[in-house]
């Protein structure tokens, strides 16, 4: 399966502005950053969280802990996947008793972030868990919303959205289009 | 009385559910038939599993609902928990079979075994027997995966990707890699599985034993051979050793202990002298004293227990790739 772009919705200023929007809304919906802790999905939501991280470390002061989580052990849909391989999973400090922000790219079925926080639990238990995302395409399987939106793009079930991120794929943006094989 | 279809297809196992030609059940039966490829790709998917080990909570649900039966038809502890711990971390249900002292011939009663387990519905089979090929040969009576976890003198795959894992973690790297084997290459299977993954990744391999613990056609094996130690510990990156096993040593091939400590036995004297200290591995359980002196083995402990939990790790994504995802 190849991706075929239609259009660009979001370029790299886009993402910028929308991260530091997201920082400050953060921020302000906990009133601060004490108590705050950023978990990035993997692979891209990491690169968000420290991104987001790096934002409220300049507006704050103090850098919020930052972690990273694999969900794939944690999916209901391991059965009918391909296994792929594990990312590794560092939490090297204490969510008990913190706000745990999950930062993923896309949300989409929720089915990640419900995995997500089964995985985030294990590691102890966060006084809230929020959610924040880069783009909310719809179509939600579970009863699962974000608390911080970058862009809703309503989509059809056939496409595909694509986020692109400077550390993984040398840029910044976000287009929409197909999958064709 | 025909059973109803869904009974049926209970007792078949959870493989026949599907298509038979998309979901074949998938086996680790040796490092022969892994790839380069193959053996980093577990290196790097056990590199977080075994972070799941440091968990407060040891257990990820990735193979809910699959059941794995332990089949030790020779006596094994730490390998037989190891592949339990494993399982269990991934939430794999497990069984253990225990032999029972049947008098039927070995191939006999396997099979008999085996069509049990078929009955019941497992997913994974993980067998230990003291025949080569007895893995092998199950895989053609059940259907299911099939995991060796040491057969004869074959192989011993987990073992030799274990090895590899702890060699990479604490070296950093794999290629050119200089590995001394130090004993009873011969009757080893796990000698044979490490010296099959190590020329796959580009590892060099020195082996070092007196002539009669060597197999025939060594030279073939793509390793080098010395009968000195001393040469093998100037040259090596990693000193493995292998476990003497005691009752070899009434066999004519076999040096008394005593002689054997002296020529191969990483020994105090040998070690202190050492500048350059090679890692030091042991597939255990040691024998103190005999391939390697008491003081030496404390001191090089940590790395020999880091194998035993590197052995869960590198066995959870074993069981993972085969059981966790359509192919």
């Amino acid at each position: 399966m190849v991706f075929v772009a239609r259009a660009k919705i979001i370029d790299a200023d886009d993402i910028s502005r929308i991260l530091k929007r997201v920082a400050h809304e953060i921020l302000e919906k906990n009133r601060g950053s004490s108590d705050l802790a950023l978990v990035g999905i993997r692979t891209r939501g990491v690169f968000l969280a420290r991104r987001i991280a790096g934002i409220i470390g300049e507006i704050e002061g103090a850098k919020p802990d930052v972690g990273a989580l694999d969900v794939s052990l944690y999916r209901d849909d391991v059965a009918s996947r391909k296994a792929s391989p594990v990312g590794v999973t560092e939490i090297d400090f204490d969510i008990n008793d913190r706000v745990v922000v999950l930062v993923d790219d896309v949300l989409y079925t929720g089915r990640t972030t419900r995995a997500a926080m089964d995985a985030l639990i294990d590691f102890g238990r966060p006084r809230k868990i929020q959610l924040a995302v880069l783009v909310d395409r719809g179509h939600r399987e579970l009863p699962i919303r974000a608390d911080y939106v970058g862009k809703n793009i309503p989509t059809s079930g056939r496409e595909r959205v694509k986020v692109s991120l400077e550390e993984t794929d040398g840029v910044d943006m976000v287009e929409i289009g197909e999958e064709r094989s | 009385m025909n059973p109803p279809e869904i009974l049926k297809s209970g007792v078949s196992g959870p493989a026949k559910v599907q298509s038979p030609e998309a979901n074949r059940p998938r086996h680790l039966l040796s490092i022969a038939e892994l790839s380069s490829d193959d053996i980093i790709r577990l290196l790097d998917s056990a590199r977080s599993f075994a972070e799941v080990s440091k968990r407060p909570v040891k257990k990820v649900p990735a193979l809910r609902g699959k059941t794995i039966v332990n089949m030790f038809i020779e006596p094994s502890t730490r390998t037989r928990m190891s592949f339990e711990l494993a399982a269990k971390r991934l939430s794999a249900d497990v069984v253990s079979f225990t032999p029972s002292g049947s008098s039927l011939s070995k191939g006999e009663s396997l099979k008999d075994t085996a069509k049990t387990i078929v009955a019941m519905g497992v997913d994974a089979v993980v067998i230990r027997h003291s025949s080569a090929g007895a893995p092998k040969l199950l895989t053609e009576w059940v259907d299911c995966s099939v995991i060796n976890a040491g057969d004869g003198m074959h192989e011993h795959p987990t073992q030799a990707l274990l090895d590899l894992f702890t060699m990479r973690e604490r070296l950093g790297r794999l290629e050119g890699l200089k590995v001394a084997i130090v004993g009873d290459i011969d009757h080893s299977r796990v000698a044979r599985s490490n010296i099959l993954a190590l020329n796959k990744v580009g590892a060099r391999v020195l082996l070092v034993a007196p002539r009669s613990l060597l197999p025939d056609r060594v030279e073939e094996m793509g390793v080098e051979v010395t009968g000195s130690i001393d040469e093998a510990l100037r040259w090596c990156d990693v000193l493995y050793l292998l476990r003497i096993q005691l009752e070899r040593v009434s066999e004519s091939r076999f040096p008394s202990l005593r002689e054997y400590t002296l020529q191969y036995g990483l020994t105090q004297t040998r070690w202190s002298r050492l500048k350059r200290k090679p890692l030091v591995m042991h597939p255990g359980p040691m024998n103190r004293g005999v391939e390697i002196a008491s003081v030496v083995a404390d001191e090089v402990e940590p790395v020999i227990t880091g194998q035993v939990a590197a052995g869960v790790a590198v066995r959870m994504a074993v069981l993972y790739e085969l059981l966790g995802g359509s192919t």
